[in-house]
């Protein structure tokens, strides 16, 4: 009987083996490398909107308040995007013909909303809720990025279940007060930060790294006691924060 | 049809080895060795297959609503017909591992078809927690523990994610137990075939066997290696499945003695689809010579002792309802006994403890159709036994005002039926595309038997002389 094989056979045999063993683990780094890069997540990737819009023109150049625009922001599940009539109290005086602006003056004068293309989403069955982090002292920047530094807004995290739990399990490395400020209630907390950046206090290194949109929790045993000690002092029930239903309800 | 006798060697009628390696190598390699039968076997149960589609897919479109499953009785035909699947997967590994590390040659004729049906029983018991899940795509966050994005892993003290280890290893080890197994026979058949693409084929999945010393030598270590793998996964595949009940409070479910009498159950039921298989098998294509009377007396034999504990394992479940006085624990053993479902629990105690007593008789286990009924009522029964356990069990609560009803659907009765369908179309492409019987190991067990008869030839010449 004649050969079945050519002898290349025998290295396609080894090889194959090889690759084999090789082929799961390369695949599953690379899918879960692809879940978490921003060709998934599109996070840092600038989101196209009607209009230019720049925040941080509007919030570090011009200094004007995040709940100026976001009016729910504090009472509400939803932050809430402003009304054209939000925008138009600004721009129905200044930059009245600049053509990057006419989609607004058209959506004032028609009555049709702006459709703006929405930025961070959690899906249907996570039920997030602005207004108590906002007044459990949980900056902005926090989960948004850098709001100060953005041109066109783009995503600052991922918004995946595991990060979320980083906060959700261990509270106490992300909660923040401000020192210098103890009568100040959380809430005010937050937003003082901006002003404070705006008028060029001295801040503290945790300070940027919360305005810079890349504070990670802190591990310090200090700021873990601190932590701890601004939950109680909250009265945030760290023992059912991480249970399933307090987001999937 | 004459009624065949018990014999004395493992291997009768006048076998050589090529003849051996004839009958057993062309029902691979010659098409026309199948006849109407094969046919109408893969035809039946390629329709049942269907319909297992078809049920399918209106599950995963409408969701697990469509199946007769409610609250309390979250679980019911889903779960019984895994562990059913399970059950039956058993004796493939029992027959190939145990009785092959204690040294019993009666498992070479019947190791490989029925390490196939384990395959295919684990292919079929499998496919029900999947879809018992309702979103099987996303089932693997929830069965496997690996990072994932949600940061969630599954529950470490739950018996179900054990489960999911206990299933997955033992399918793992039993495809590679069979398939190693089969490189030398996959090298005859690839010497043997004399066409071009069963040649590459064969050659292929041979992995370049040319049986040298060094390849046997490697071999046996394998095979011997494996085998001491899958042998406490014999045991503790169904201990494991077992403790999904017996770990948790439901009444009925609570009770120690549920992991060796679910092994019990399971090798029976395993031995009952051997035989299930084994007798058509043999008869249609003159294998008689290598399954024989012993073969089937033996097999009889296992169930006869399995069914026995399981029979015990009954009238235990009983005795604790009795004996722990928990009002729930008794009113459970009465709602088995004299509920709406009772006749499901009288027929399993005549199914699996009354009927296979009939074993007991020599002239039973040597009358071929009685053997193929009596098997027939064990599979009914092992299937009722989880029916009695899973949703007679839940239905019934400690809290009477929870109590629902049952009824199981029309798309559970196509499911059910469908893995079945599945079950025999594997069963049966294997049949026509693998060798059955294990060749090499019944040639090496011809050899054997002739010299053992040669010596025994010899020694009755010394003592003529003497």
């Amino acid at each position: 009987m004649p050969q079945i094989f050519k002898p290349a056979a025998n290295y396609i045999a080894r090889a194959s083996l090889i690759l084999g063993l090789l082929a799961p683990l390369i695949i599953g780094y690379g899918v879960a490398a692809i879940t978490r890069s921003p060709a998934n997540t599109k996070v840092q990737v600038p989101i196209n909107q009607p209009i230019p819009f720049s925040h941080q023109h509007h919030t570090w150049e011009l200094g004007i308040d995040c709940r100026y625009c976001h009016t729910s922001v504090e009472v509400s599940a939803e932050a809430g995007f402003p009304s054209t009539e939000t925008c138009m109290s600004c721009h129905s005086q200044i930059w009245t013909n600049s053509p990057l602006l006419e989609p607004i003056r058209k959506s004032f004068e028609t009555g049709t909303p702006i459709k703006w293309n929405k930025v961070n989403k959690v899906p249907e069955f996570v039920y997030f809720n602005h207004s108590i982090h906002i007044t459990r002292g949980i900056n902005c920047n926090t989960c948004h990025g850098p709001m100060q530094q953005q041109h066109i807004t783009y995503k600052g995290n991922a918004f995946q279940m595991q990060w979320c739990l980083q906060c959700h399990r261990a509270p106490e490395r992300y909660v923040y007060a401000d020192e210098k400020n103890p009568h100040m209630s959380p809430r005010q907390q937050v937003f003082n930060l901006y002003w404070k950046y705006q008028a060029g206090d001295e801040l503290t290194a945790r300070e940027h790294k919360i305005l810079g949109g890349e504070y990670g929790g802190s591990d310090g045993a200090d700021e873990k006691k601190a932590g701890k000690e601004l939950l109680a002092k909250y009265g945030v029930k760290v023992q059912q924060l991480a249970d399933c239903a307090v987001c999937h309800h | 049809m004459a009624k065949e006798t018990l014999n004395e060697d493992l291997i009768t009628g006048q076998q050589t080895y090529v003849s051996l390696d004839n009958t057993i190598g062309s029902m691979v390699l010659d098409g026309k060795r199948h006849k109407k039968n094969w046919y109408v076997m893969l035809g039946i149960a390629f329709m049942l297959l269907n319909g297992f589609m078809l049920a399918v897919g209106w599950l995963l479109y409408q969701g697990v609503g469509v199946w007769g499953n409610n609250v309390p009785t979250g679980w019911a035909f889903d779960i019984i017909n895994f562990v059913w699947w399970i059950g039956i997967g058993h004796a493939g590994t029992l027959i190939s591992a145990i009785l092959l590390l204690v040294r019993q040659q009666w498992r070479n004729s019947i190791n490989r078809f029925a390490e196939a049906m384990t395959l295919f029983a684990v292919l079929c018991a499998a496919q029900y927690p999947l879809l018992h899940t309702g979103r099987p795509w996303v089932a693997a966050y929830w069965l496997m523990p690996y990072p994932n994005i949600m940061g969630l892993w599954p529950q470490f003290r739950s018996p179900l994610i054990w489960d999911v280890f206990a299933v997955t290893t033992y399918a793992l080890v039993s495809i590679l137990f069979w398939f190693v197994g089969l490189i030398p026979d996959l090298a005859t058949l690839r010497d043997k075939s004399t066409n071009k693409i069963g040649q590459k084929i064969f050659g292929f999945l041979s992995l370049g066997w040319r049986g040298s010393m060094k390849h046997w030598h490697r071999y046996e270590q394998a095979y011997l290696l494996l085998a001491g793998l899958s042998t406490p996964l014999v045991l503790s595949v169904h201990t494991i499945v077992s403790y999904d009940f017996a770990m948790s409070i439901v009444p009925g479910w609570n009770v120690t003695v549920f992991p060796p009498y679910f092994v019990a159950g399971a090798v029976f039921a395993g031995f009952a689809m051997v035989l299930l298989i084994g007798l058509p098998l043999r008869a249609w294509y003159g294998l008689k010579d290598m399954i024989t009377m012993k073969h089937i007396d033996w097999m009889c034999k296992i169930m006869l002792a399995t069914g026995l504990i399981v029979f015990y394992g009954y009238f235990l479940e009983v005795f604790y309802a009795y004996y722990s006085a928990n009002p729930a624990e008794i009113s459970l053993a009465e709602w088995r006994f004299y509920g709406p479902y009772s006749p499901a629990y009288w027929a399993l105690i005549i199914c699996n403890g009354i009927i296979p007593q009939l074993l007991w008789v020599p002239k039973f286990r040597r009358n071929l159709p009685l053997v193929f009924i009596v098997c027939l009522f064990i599979s009914v029964g092992m299937w009722l036994e989880r029916f009695v356990i899973i949703p007679m069990s839940l239905m019934k609560n400690y809290l009477p005002a929870s109590d629902r009803f049952y009824y199981p659907t029309i798309v559970d009765f196509t499911m059910f039926f469908g893995t079945i369908g599945l079950f025999f179309f594997m069963m049966w492409l294997f049949i026509r595309f693998l060798p059955v019987i294990n060749m090499f190991e019944m040639k090496d067990l011809l050899f054997k038997q002739n010299l053992k008869k040669e010596k025994e030839a010899e020694e009755k010449q010394e003592a003529g002389v003497h």
